[in-house]
C-alpha cells in the first residue's frame, strides 16, 4: 500500500509542472498549480514515508504486472531509503514555495515554466532512484535525473557563464553514468540478476569486487562531489537559481552518497582498505572544500564549496562504518553511520537554508560578490537572522544540528583507539576534523559578517529589503528544523536506529541510545535557549534604556572613515590564503611598479577552482584535439546515423 | 556528599576565581618591571566599576553586538562545568562532553568575532581575522591532546579522562607523553586567552592586537561581561593544564583542593612571568609557534600508540 502512494507521489511530482505549459506565459495560475501540486504530494510522500518507519512495518517490495524487455518495474522501501526519501519530499515542497516569490513566472516568462516542469522531473525521478530495486531502472530514473538537473542548471541559459558551468556538468554527470552502467553490467554478470541492491555477494574474484567498488565510487563521487570529482559542482551551483542551487546541494548530492552507501555492502563484509579509501577521500574532499570556500568572493561558490566540505564529513563517517563492519566493531558502524546519517539530513535542512538566505541577498541586493555588500542586517533583517542560524548550525555549534551529527562522528573516530582491534591510525582524523571546523567557522563567519553587519559598500547594498514572506516562510521551517534536530536530537534516534540496523541487515548493530546519551545535549541546549531568551530581553532593554545618540564606531581619531575603510572578506582570510596557498593555487596579477615616481598600478587576484583550471580544462582540450579526427563520423546526416546503428546491431548480432 | 561539597565548591571557584588570576598576573608583571602595581584585587573593582556605568553603542551595529559578550559568558561558564576544578568530577560530565567542550568555546569566538566585525572598524575587523586565523592552528592541538587523554584513560568524558590523568607513574611512557602535551596544551593556553607571545593585553592600538581589539568598542557592563569570560577562560584551560601535571590522590580530597588552588595561583604566576621575560612574537611567526604545539601533541600521541 505504502509503495502505490509513494509511486503515485512520485508520478505526481514528475507531473507537477506540466499542467503550467498550458497556461499563458504571463499568468501565474501555472506556478500555483505546480506549487500545489508538489506541496500534497511531497506532503503525502512523507506521511507515506513515517507511517513506514514509526509503526515498523517490515522492509517492502512492489513488482506490478508493467515491465520493461530487459527488467521488471520493481521498487522497495526500508528504513534506509526512508531516511533518504525525507529531505527529497521536504527540499521540494519548500523550494516550490520559495519559487513562487524568487522566479514568478510573471518576471520569467521566457524560462519560468520550463523550470518548473524539471523541477518536477527531478525531484519525482530522484525519489525514483531511491526507491528503485532493479538495475535498469535505477539507471532510467538515475537519467531522468542527471538530465533534468542540466536543464535546471542552465535555466538562464542566455547567459554564457550559465552555458558554460551547465556543460562542465554534462560532462561530469555522463562520466559518471558511464561508471554506473559498467558497474551494473558487472553486478548484472556477477550477481545473475539485475535485482537491488544485492547485500552479500559471495565468492566474487577479489578483481571484480575492486573494480566494482571503484567503478562504484567514481561514479556515484562524481554526484556526490568528492574531490577530485566535484569541478562541476562550484560554478554549477553559483549560476543556477538559488532554489535550485538547494535543490542540488541539499538533496541531489545527496543522492551520490545513497550510492556509495549501497555499493560498499555489496560483498557482505567490506575489505579493510575499502574504509581508508573513503576515509582518505573524505578528508581530502573535507579539507580542499572547506579551504577553497574560504578563499572565494561569491558567497553562492562559497556555499557550493562548503557542499564539497560536508559530503567530506559524511564520507568519513561512512568510511569509518566500513572499517568497522571489516573489523566487526559495531559501535564504529554505529556512530560513523549514524554520524553520516544524520549529517546527510542535517545538510539537507541548513544548505538549503543558506542557499535560499543567498537567494534572499541577490534578491535584494542584486549582485553576488559579497564584497559590494555589508550592512545588510539593518536592511534584511529577517534574512540576517535566518543566515546567522543557518552558519551557526554549519560551524557545528551547539545548539544546532550540525553539532549532534558532527559530534557522532568524532565520538566513532575516538573509539577507535579502544575496541578488539584497536586502528589508532584512524584516529588521526580528529586533528583533521577540528581543523576543518575551526576553517568552517571563520569561512561561515566570514560570509555572514560580510554580508550583513558594518555599512554597506555599494549603492545596491544600501537598497536592498527583505523578501516576500513565500520566500522568508520555507526558510523559517528550515531554520526551526535545525533548531529541533539540535536541541532534541532523541526525536531522530529512533529512526536512525532502523536505518542504521537496515544497511547490513545480518550485522548485529547496536543502538546508539546505548552508547550516549543525548539527553545531555539537550539538557545543554535549554540554557543556551534560555540565554538567547534572556539576550532578546536584554537588547530591548538596552535599546530603550540608551537614549537615542548617533555614536559611530571608535575611529581612532581619524575623522573621515568611509565604508570602504571596513574590513573585507579577503582581508579577513588574508593570513590563511597566504598559508594555504599550495592549496588553493591562485590566479594573481601582481602590479608592475618601477621608476621613483611610479604610475598607478592594478593588483587582481582570483581563485578559480584549482583542479577546473589547472588540470581538468587543459587536460579535455588535449583530448578534444586528439579526438577531432573522429570528426570525419559525424555528417550531421541522421541516415547515416541510423546505418552506424544498423551496423553496430549487426556486429554484436554476430558476436553472439 | 563530598561529590555535593565538590559542586558546590566547583560553581563558587567558577563563579569568583577568575579575576583573582589576572590580578596575580598583573602583580607578577609589576614585580618583575621594579614597580608596586595595581592592588591584587584590581581586576574586581574594574568588573564592579563597569557594572554600574552606562554603555555606548555605535549606531553602526546590530543586536550581534550587544549578545556577544553574553554568549560568551554563558558558552564558556558551561563548559567550564564540565571540566573538574577539583579532586571530583565535575557537575556535567557524560559521554563526548570533552566535543561539546571544544564546541562551545567556538560558540562564544563565533559571537565574539561577529560582535567585532559588527562594528565595522578596520582595526577590530584584524582582531576577528587573527582570533579566528589562530584557532585554526590551535584546535588540532587541543584534540590531539584529547587523543592522548582518551587512549591513556579509556573514558570519553573529561572528568573520566582528567582525574586518572594524574596517576600515571613518573618514568613511564605515559608521563613522557603527558609532558609533552602539557607543554602543548600551555601554548594553546596563552593563545586562546590572548597573552604574550601570542597577543599583548596592555595595548589597544598596536596594529597587533587580538582580543584587546576586538572588544575596542564595547564599553559597560559589555566590556565587564568580555573580561569576565576570558579570565573565566583562563581559569578552565588552566584547571585543565593542572590535571596533566599535578599529582593528585582522590584519597586526600582536601589535600588536593589546596594543590589544585595553590596551581592555580602558580600557573597565573608563570603566564606573568612569561609575559614579563618574552617579548611578543611578530605575528607572521605566531602560526609557527601554534604549529610546534600540534607537533607537541602530535609526538605525545606517538608515544603511546
Amino acid at each position: 500500500m505504502n509503495m502505490l502512494i509513494l509511486m503515485a507521489t512520485a508520478i505526481g511530482l514528475i507531473g507537477s509542472g506540466v499542467p503550467g505549459l498550458f497556461c499563458h506565459r504571463r499568468s501565474a495560475t501555472g506556478q500555483h498549480l505546480a506549487m500545489a501540486i508538489n506541496v500534497a504530494a511531497s506532503a503525502v510522500g512523507m506521511a507515506a514515508v513515517l507511517w513506514h518507519d514509526i509503526p515498523r512495518v517490515a522492509a517492502e517490495g512492489w513488482h506490478p504486472v508493467c515491465s520493461l524487455p530487459i527488467g521488471k518495474l520493481a521498487l522497495s522501501l526500508d528504513d534506509m531509503n526512508a531516511w533518504f526519501l525525507l529531505p527529497i519530499f521536504l527540499i521540494s515542497a519548500l523550494g516550490s514555495i520559495y519559487g513562487l516569490g524568487y522566479w514568478p513566472q510573471r518576471k520569467h516568462p521566457v524560462d519560468g515554466r520550463k523550470l518548473r516542469l524539471f523541477w518536477g522531473l527531478m525531484s519525482g525521478a530522484m525519489v525514483l532512484v531511491v526507491l528503485a530495486a532493479n538495475s535498469v531502472w535505477f539507471l532510467i530514473a538515475w537519467e531522468i535525473m542527471a538530465l533534468s538537473g542540466y536543464f535546471l542548471l542552465t535555466t538562464e541559459d542566455g547567459r554564457p557563464e550559465v552555458r558554460q558551468s551547465g556543460w562542465v556538468y554534462f560532462i561530469a554527470t555522463h562520466l559518471a553514468t558511464l561508471c554506473l552502467i559498467a558497474f551494473f553490467v558487472l553486478l548484472r554478470i556477477y550477481s545473475g540478476s539485475f535485482h537491488l541492491w544485492p547485500r552479500a555477494l559471495v565468492g566474487l574474484p577479489v578483481g571484480v569486487l575492486t573494480a566494482l567498488f571503484l567503478l562504484g565510487l567514481i561514479g556515484f563521487g562524481f554526484k556526490a562531489g568528492l574531490v577530485p570529482l566535484h569541478v562541476w559542482l562550484p560554478a554549477g551551483h553559483a549560476n543556477a537559481p538559488s532554489h535550485v542551487s538547494a535543490l542540488f546541494s541539499g538533496v541531489m548530492l545527496n543522492m551520490g552518497i545513497y550510492g556509495i552507501m549501497r555499493v560498499v555492502v555489496t560483498a557482505g563484509r567490506p575489505p579493510l582498505w575499502w574504509g581508508v579509501v573513503l576515509i582518505s577521500v573524505g578528508m581530502l574532499s573535507a579539507f580542499s572544500g572547506i579551504t577553497w570556500a574560504m578563499a572565494q568572493r561569491d558567497f553562492k561558490r562559497l556555499l557550493a564549496y562548503s557542499s564539497i566540505e560536508n559530503i567530506g564529513i559524511i564520507t568519513t563517517g561512512l568510511g569509518l562504518a566500513v572499517l568497522g563492519l571489516s573489523v566487526n566493531e559495531p559501535i564504529w558502524v554505529a556512530l560513523g553511520l549514524g554520524g553520516a546519517l544524520l549529517h546527510t539530513l542535517n545538510h539537507s535542512l541548513f544548505k538549503p537554508l543558506l542557499f535560499m538566505g543567498a537567494g534572499g541577498i541577490i534578491h535584494g541586493a542584486k549582485t553576488r560578490d559579497m564584497e559590494s555588500l555589508g550592512g545588510l542586517a539593518a536592511r534584511m533583517p529577517a534574512v540576517f537572522r535566518l543566515m546567522l542560524l543557518g552558519s551557526a548550525a554549519i560551524a557545528a555549534l551547539p545548539p544546532l544540528n550540525g553539532f549532534v551529527s558532527e559530534m557522532l562522528i568524532y565520538l566513532g573516530f575516538f573509539q577507535t583507539l579502544h575496541g578488539a582491534t584497536a586502528a589508532p591510525w584512524a584516529a588521526w582524523v580528529v586533528p583533521a576534523l577540528a581543523l576543518v571546523g575551526a576553517i568552517a567557522l571563520m569561512t561561515f563567519v566570514k560570509l555572514t559578517a560580510t554580508c550583513f553587519v558594518g555599512q554597506p559598500r555599494s549603492a545596491t547594498a544600501a537598497g536592498a529589503h527583505d523578501p516576500a514572506a513565500t520566500m522568508l516562510w520555507p526558510m523559517v521551517l528550515l531554520a526551526a528544523a535545525c533548531v529541533l534536530v539540535g536541541a532534541f536530537p532523541v526525536l531522530l534516534m529512533g529512526l536512525l536506529d532502523h536505518a542504521i540496523a537496515a544497511w547490513v541487515p545480518s550485522h548485529r548493530s547496536i543502538p546508539l541510545v546505548g552508547i550516549i546519551n543525548v539527553w545531555w545535549i539537550t539538557a545543554l541546549a535549554l540554557p543556551l535557549m534560555i540565554c538567547s531568551v534572556g539576550i532578546a530581553w536584554w537588547v530591548h532593554h538596552c535599546r530603550k534604556s540608551v537614549p537615542e545618540t548617533s555614536v559611530g564606531t571608535w575611529d581612532c581619531g581619524y575623522a573621515a572613515p568611509r565604508s570602504r575603510m571596513q574590513y573585507t572578506g579577503s582581508s579577513l582570510m588574508q593570513t590563511m590564503a597566504m598559508i594555504f596557498r599550495r592549496i588553493l593555487w591562485r590566479r594573481e596579477q601582481p602590479p608592475r611598479v618601477h621608476g621613483i615616481f611610479p604610475p598607478p598600478a592594478d593588483y587582481a587576484c582570483n581563485t578559480p577552482d584549482p583542479l577546473l583550471d589547472r588540470v581538468a580544462e587543459p587536460a579535455l582540450k588535449k583530448v578534444g584535439h586528439i579526438l577531432e579526427s573522429a570528426r570525419i563520423l559525424q555528417s550531421g546526416a541522421a541516415q547515416l546515423y541510423m546505418l552506424y546503428i544498423l551496423l553496430i546491431v549487426l556486429i554484436l548480432l554476430m558476436i553472439r | 556528599m563530598t561529590t555535593f561539597i565538590g559542586i558546590c565548591l566547583q560553581v563558587a571557584l567558577l563563579a569568583l576565581l577568575p579575576p583573582l588570576l589576572l590580578g596575580i598576573i598583573n602583580k607578577t608583571k609589576a614585580g618583575f618591571a621594579g614597580r608596586r602595581g595595581p592592588p591584587i584585587l584590581q581586576v574586581y573593582y574594574d568588573l564592579l566599576r563597569l557594572m554600574k556605568k552606562n554603555v555606548v553603542i555605535s549606531s553602526t551595529t546590530t543586536w550581534v553586538f550587544l549578545a556577544a559578550p553574553l554568549v560568551s559568558v554563558v558558552s564558556v561558564v558551561l563548559a567550564g562545568l564540565m571540566v573538574p576544578l577539583g579532586p571530583t568530577a565535575a557537575p556535567i560530565h557524560f559521554t563526548g562532553d570533552l566535543i561539546m567542550f571544544a564546541y562551545l568555546l567556538a560558540l562564544g569566538r563565533f559571537f565574539t568575532t561577529m560582535a567585532a566585525l559588527d562594528t565595522g572598524s578596520s582595526f577590530e575587523g584584524m582582531g576577528a581575522a587573527r582570533e579566528f586565523t589562530f584557532a585554526c592552528f590551535s584546535e588540532p592541538a587541543l584534540f590531539l591532546a584529547l587523543l592522548v587523554l582518551v587512549k591513556l584513560s579509556g573514558a570519553l568524558s573529561l572528568s573520566a579522562m582528567l582525574l586518572p590523568a594524574s596517576h600515571v607513574r613518573i618514568g613511564s611512557t605515559a608521563s613522557a607523553a603527558l609532558v609533552l602535551i602539557a607543554v602543548s596544551l600551555f601554548v594553546v593556553l596563552l593563545a586562546e586567552t590572548s597573552r604574550i607571545p601570542v597577543d599583548d593585553p596592555n595595548t589597544h592600538l598596536e596594529l597587533t592586537m587580538i582580543h584587546e581589539v576586538m572588544v575596542l568598542d564595547n564599553s559597560g557592563p559589555l566590556l565587564g561581561a568580555q573580561i569576565y569570560a576570558s579570565s573565566l577562560k583562563l581559569l578552565i584551560l588552566a584547571a585543565f593544564l593542572l590535571h596533566i601535571v599535578l599529582p593528585l590522590n582522590p584519597a586526600l580530597v582536601g589535600r588536593d583542593w589546596g594543590l589544585m588552588l595553590v596551581g592555580l595561583l602558580v600557573v597565573a604566576g608563570i603566564i606573568g612571568s612569561v609575559e614579563s621575560l618574552m617579548a611578543r612574537l611578530q605575528l607572521r611567526f605566531v602560526p609557527t609557534l601554534l604549529v610546534a604545539a600540534c607537533l607537541f601533541s602530535g609526538f605525545g600521541f606517538l608515544l603511546i600508540l
